[in-house]
């Protein structure tokens, strides 16, 4: 039934760290690699050495630019998958059955065996979390690795999500957002953790640490540590030059 | 949103058709044998012929039974239900009026309830859904009823009732156009809200995740449709309504006429619900830096 569950026993899902990610898409390329062999139908890619290759992917990286008047532009590289809502609208649409919220851990789902493929469901996520697989013609969506981390025939290190996994810079955080003591509550404390598009009313699980503020933005605080450093050094022509210049200095 | 032709003709034929068995349902006109056997054959025609259209919307169809089973909590799932009962109540209603020219009253009027209710179910799946705020306004679920309605007036040959219908259904979309335009700033969702980088300053994107378009661009972030919808906005208004209602009150009433009044819906009915999907704009083209 596509009911949601009251409460969910764990709330599993990530923190994000915007501070760190560095953009290089690494999770994109180790989540598609992971999840076209495992969970559901592969992850086809249509017209991929074409005009215009599109492909089924869970995990999309934006970068954006923020910028207040007067100071310098902030880039932020913003990882983007699904958000693992409490109040998930993409499960309650659904007409088949097909979409599910785990009440054990929180995880949204999809049963290829029951997806009809009518997108309904990709309509009510404002996130764009959800994408139809153009070849198998069902619902592909983040499964949070449900495949990887009660998996244990893998070695313990690996029992975290693919993106997690692979991430180099240490952006991505897995863990149960309903123990205040786990890893991602207290980052997410520590950092005013973030929900994307609260007035959706999804409430979201996943959290976003927003980037620490920057010296070098100009905004509020004026001082600039690597000011002095970066500084145009005077080039110093020598010879005929260094006299002419001095010369013409000094009239 | 993307203005797929199988939507389209299924929620404008469907609505047209659970209209006219609206009326049909309250003996209006009071018709038996075969006449009724017309009326009815148009009547099933539009609304399984619209049923049948949002099946091609279906990228796994061999699943579409399972549609049937989530009525608790899905309006997708509701409509199935719905129109499905409508449909084998009304047909059982039509075949006493066409082979025992016997009208069975209260099956008239149950499936003519049925019906409205169906068609209710059907704009509430759009209009259930939070991410497209132009759907999401209170007066959807009315707009669909008062277009079934009017349309299915026109069919079963109301001429009164259907040209009052038919001005008031005009009225009701130019207000749903004008309070449209308006919706999507009024529901607060921005770049900033998505992203929840605002406190850094006003936010751009500046590198797209993938180079070419995807689904979800494809599917929700349509804006080449837009492009003439002030014209068709237009056409629509006039042929919609204005024009119908105008042959029907001002000229002794006809065959060809009726015709004309009709093809003229029609085409408003269509240029209108393209538009309702067009100019569809969801959040998740915030994430895009496009609407």
């Amino acid at each position: 039934m596509t009911a949601l569950p009251a409460q969910t026993e764990k709330k599993l899902g990530l923190a994000i760290d915007l501070d760190t990610c560095v953009g290089c898409h690494a999770c994109v390329i180790n989540c598609k690699e992971w999840n076209t062999s495992n969970y559901g139908a592969p992850l086809s890619d249509k017209d991929a050495y074409g005009a215009e290759p599109m492909g089924t992917f869970l995990n999309r990286i934006h970068t954006y630019e923020a910028k207040q008047e007067g100071c310098n532009a902030q880039t932020v590289h913003f990882p983007k998958s699904c958000l693992h809502c409490d109040d998930a609208p993409c499960v309650t649409v659904c007409p088949t059955g097909a979409s599910y919220k785990r009440q054990e851990d929180g995880i949204v789902l999809v049963n290829e065996d029951r997806c009809m493929g009518c997108g309904l469901c990709a309509w009510a996520c404002p996130y764009g979390a959800r994408e139809l697989d153009q070849e198998a013609g069902v619902m592909k969506k983040c499964t949070l690795c449900v495949d990887r981390i009660y998996n244990e025939n893998l070695p313990e290190e690996d029992r975290t999500p693919a993106c997690v996994r692979t991430c180099p810079a240490g952006a991505r955080h897995f863990g149960d957002f309903n123990d205040p003591e786990s890893n991602v509550s207290k980052m997410s404390a520590e950092r005013g953790g973030l929900a994307l598009m609260a007035e959706q009313g999804t409430a979201p699980v996943n959290r976003y640490l927003p980037p620490r503020p920057k010296t070098d933005t100009g905004a509020g605080n004026k001082i600039d540590l690597l000011a002095p450093y970066l500084d145009p050094m005077e080039e110093k022509a020598g010879g005929f030059l260094g006299w002419l210049d001095k010369a013409l200095e000094k009239i | 949103m993307h203005p797929a032709p199988s939507v389209i003709i299924f929620t404008s034929l469907s609505g047209l058709g659970f209209g006219l068995i609206f009326f049909l349902g309250f003996a209006m006109p009071e018709v038996t044998g075969w006449s009724a056997f017309w009326y009815y054959f148009v009547a099933f025609a539009l609304s399984v012929g619209g049923l049948l259209a949002s099946v091609g919307h279906l990228k796994n169809p061999k699943n579409a039974i399972h549609a049937f089973s989530q009525w608790q909590t899905s309006w997708l799932s509701r409509e199935g239900v719905m129109s499905v009962l409508t449909l084998v109540l009304v047909a059982a209603y039509a075949i006493g009026l066409i082979f025992f020219s016997t009208r069975i009253g209260w099956l008239g009027w149950l499936g003519a309830v049925m019906a409205l209710i169906t068609v209710f179910t059907t704009s509430k799946i759009y209009n259930q859904l939070k991410t497209v705020p132009r759907w999401a306004m209170p007066i959807t679920p009315g707009l669909f009823l008062t277009y079934a309605l009017s349309g299915g007036a026109l069919l079963a040959g109301q001429v009164e009732t259907a040209a009052i219908l038919l001005i008031v259904l005009t009225l009701m979309q130019i207000a749903a156009w004008q309070m449209g335009d308006k919706a999507f700033g009024a529901a607060g969702s921005t770049i900033e809200s998505a992203t929840g980088l605002g406190n850094l300053g006003k936010v751009r994107l500046l590198e797209s995740p993938h180079s070419s378009p995807n689904y979800l661009m494809k599917e929700m972030v349509h804006v080449v449709g837009r492009k003439h919808s002030q014209k068709l906005r237009w056409i629509a208004g006039i042929t919609l309504g204005l024009v119908p209602a105008a042959l029907l009150l001002l000229l002794p009433l006809t065959y060809p006429l009726a015709l004309v009044a009709v093809v003229s819906h029609l085409v408003g009915l269509f240029a209108a619900r393209w538009l309702f999907f067009a100019e569809a704009e969801h959040v998740v083209g915030l994430y895009y830096d496009k609407r």
